[in-house]
């Protein structure tokens, strides 16, 4: 008996030593939540700025976890439950960010970056595009300033002699002249389920105007308007004549891209965060000399303009207030002053951080949406901006649906209001 | 033995630390949970006293039908197939391949020890067809069957066959041990007696070696139905419940509504309709077999 205790101990001692001495060797440990891999985008920012911090600050460990995009507002649920977020973490529905931060679990980051004195590193316009998402607070770190459209293959274009869209017309013109030439015309995840829903969201910014979800959000519109339906239809009519491929609804974010990027898919609509991959001769065949960027054309009888971009800051970094000290101060100081340039020379990245001077040798691509990004006249937000969690997981479940002609445009539209009601 | 009983503390010692256990991790979340279907909402938003309201609109609920609808269906599928390979499979070590089917009893049960995610990975690439041709749909291709061609996993119909492939495919050498083992119990004399008597083949599978296998047979299959009534691991790597919800049984339909939909109430309230499911099949499959023996 006495034995058996003896052994007992010592492997719960085991156990448990390692813990301890770990505890102790580390004071802090930053960990961050990301639906990114730990290389790609500003994850892979974040982590080189981390190590290079760690090294000089042996007191503070960085950990990436990686929760996919599709799991995560699941997760973030049960850590909060739990009460045991980690420190910094992504969110993509601003509902769920905006409840995080009522319950004391996403810090006010301008309070907190006025604290570290590094406020005035974040750009304006970022700042204010990030705060109208989430009731006027800042609750999300903009890592990204994103704009999206279309980016299409120049090449192909040229050898069918197409140019490039500015009508939905001509855009399903060019679709279908791509189809009978055995190329794919879009190149799509519905496995992703957002890149579907947001073309409804262009085509419905166009019919009705930029404004047009901010509309819905408010009560003024129905998402079973005529418009929207209209919307729906174009886009499930995309879906029925092949034009994503088949098994659009299997198909994964990187998978989908890499059909772009090997010259398989002539069209892919895409935020400007996929200009790290464009712009990476390992990843990019086609050459980043033959991406071509448009945004969203219009459609007939709409009110929206060209002239009218989706932006956004890219998906929410949210901060932990109660992991909130003086170690984790300095880390934010180190990091987050350093991020906006890092993020433009190493990955050719644009975010809401204020870079002091372009680095000379951006990538061309880089530079041209840039360009476009300043002459934005107005903007418009994604989709499932305004949506409660659980009308975001309506609109996108359903849309796989819609795309393959399983459900029709009506009882889509109807469901997602019965959602949002 | 009565002595022992009697003894209230030694059914104290005995008993008390496994019922303390049992309940603390089973009976006391059980009833916490039964508890949120009077609520509504989620740590996170607050909750709120609704009454009976969950069980309200549990039967106004489509998805809620379409999702217990898909759970029967896939349980009662794959329960059988899991059941009735692994008797296949048992048969054909204990008669066809006896003392030899060390190898192929290995082989068969190697799944079972394999990681659902990992298997699922593997289906979804067999069936695979964007960005490129699966396996399956390679060979169809090179058949010449071009028009079978197809996202299998993308659509409704084929991906329920797809899941319901790979859970009979993972579980059968399970089953086939347990029945086999069953098997390895039939004295041998009762077998040598049905055949001095006639009976070979089908005969002798039907009317001796079945009743005699019968209360294996049941376990397994109350073992399979309960496993295959809470599925959630395969379908959650295999489609995510999609296209759209259409492969989402009710397992996966609590978790969606518990945490992304942020209302724990109704999650518990489908929660609890899975349980009483369950429990329900089970004594429907127990009555069955005894009303059998009678």
């Amino acid at each position: 008996m006495n034995k058996k205790i003896r052994y007992t101990a010592l492997a719960a001692f085991a156990v448990l030593a390692p813990i301890g001495l770990m505890a102790e060797a580390q004071s802090k440990r930053v960990v961050f939540l990301s639906v990114q891999n730990a290389t790609e985008g500003f994850t892979g920012v974040i982590g080189k700025l981390a190590a290079e911090y760690s090294k000089q600050n042996t007191n503070v460990a960085y950990e990436y976890q990686n929760a996919p995009q599709a799991d995560l507002a699941q997760k973030l649920q049960l850590l909060t439950a739990s009460n045991s977020l980690p420190t910094m973490y992504n969110v993509a529905e601003p509902s769920l960010l905006m409840q995080l931060a009522e319950k004391g679990q996403a810090a006010d980051i301008e309070e907190l970056f006025k604290q570290y004195g590094i406020f005035d590193k974040l750009n304006p316009a970022a700042v204010a595009l990030q705060k109208s998402i989430t009731g006027g607070k800042l609750l999300g770190l903009p890592l990204e300033l994103n704009i999206e459209g279309i980016w299409y293959n120049k090449k192909l274009f040229a050898d069918n002699g197409i140019k490039e869209p500015t009508t939905w017309d001509a855009m399903m013109a060019a679709a279908a002249k791509f189809k009978t030439a055995g190329i794919q015309p879009f190149a799509a995840s519905g496995e992703q389920k957002w890149p579907i829903t947001r073309l409804i969201n262009g085509y419905v910014a166009r019919k009705y105007g930029a404004d047009a979800m901010a509309r819905v959000a408010k009560g003024e519109l129905k998402v079973t308007d005529a418009g929207f339906v209209e919307a729906a239809r174009a886009v499930q009519d995309m879906g029925k004549k092949g034009y994503f491929g088949a098994g659009v609804n299997t198909l994964d974010y990187g998978s989908a891209q890499d059909l772009f990027l090997q010259g398989k898919a002539a069209m892919f609509y895409m935020g400007s965060w996929a200009l790290g991959s464009l712009n990476d001769p390992k990843q990019n065949k086609i050459g980043a000399e033959n991406v071509g960027f448009f945004n969203f054309p219009t459609v007939r009888g709409g009110k929206g303009t060209r002239n009218e971009w989706s932006l956004n800051t890219g998906i929410a970094t949210a901060i932990n207030p109660k992991q909130n000290d003086a170690a984790l101060g300095a880390w934010l100081k180190y990091v987050f002053s350093n991020y906006g340039e890092r993020a433009l020379t190493d990955n050719g990245q644009i975010s809401g951080f204020k870079v002091a001077k372009l680095p000379a040798n951006l990538p061309a691509l880089t530079k041209a949406t840039l360009a476009k990004l300043g002459a934005a006249k107005n903007a418009y937000l994604w989709f499932e901006a305004k949506f409660s969690n659980k009308a975001s997981s309506v609109a996108g479940d359903n849309v796989q649906l819609l795309v393959t002609g399983d459900m029709t445009p009506e009882n889509y539209l109807a469901e997602l209001q019965k959602a949002l009601n | 033995m009565q002595g022992t009983l009697r003894d209230w503390k030694a059914v104290l010692v005995f008993v008390g630390p496994a019922l303390l256990i049992y309940t603390i991790i089973l009976l006391v979340p059980i009833v916490w949970s039964v508890g949120y279907t009077f609520f509504s909402g989620s740590p996170l938003a607050g909750f709120k006293f609704v009454g009976l309201d969950n069980y309200g609109q549990i039967w106004q609920d489509q998805k809620f039908k379409e999702a217990l609808w898909f759970g029967t269906k896939y349980a009662a599928v794959v329960s059988l197939g899991q059941v009735i390979l692994g008797l296949l499979l048992a048969m054909l070590y204990m008669f066809y391949l006896r003392k030899s089917s060390v190898l192929i009893r290995t082989l068969v049960f190697l799944p079972v020890v394999l990681p659902t995610v990992a298997s699922a990975q593997m289906f979804a690439k067999l069936f695979a067809i964007a960005p490129q041709y699966g396996l399956v749909n390679s060979l169809l291709q090179g058949l010449g069957l071009e028009s079978w061609v197809q996202g299998f996993l993308g659509q409704a119909n084929s991906a329920f066959w797809v899941i319901a492939a790979m859970d009979i495919w993972k579980a059968m050498g399970f089953y086939a041990v347990l029945l086999f083992a069953g098997l390895v119990e039939i004295p041998e004399e009762v077998l040598e007696a049905a055949r001095i008597d006639g009976a070979q083949g089908w005969t002798l599978s039907r009317f001796v070696v079945m009743p005699l296998l019968m209360p294996i047979i049941i376990s397994s299959l109350i073992f399979s139905l309960n496993g295959t009534l809470k599925v959630f691991d395969s379908i959650l790597a295999l489609t995510g419940g999609g296209p759209g919800t259409t492969t989402m049984p009710l397992t996966l339909y609590m978790y969606k509504v518990s945490f992304t939909y942020n209302d724990y109430g109704y999650g518990s309230t489908v929660a609890l309709t899975l349980a009483v499911q369950c429990v329900l099949v089970t004594l429907l499959v127990l009555w069955r077999s005894r009303k059998g023996q009678s």
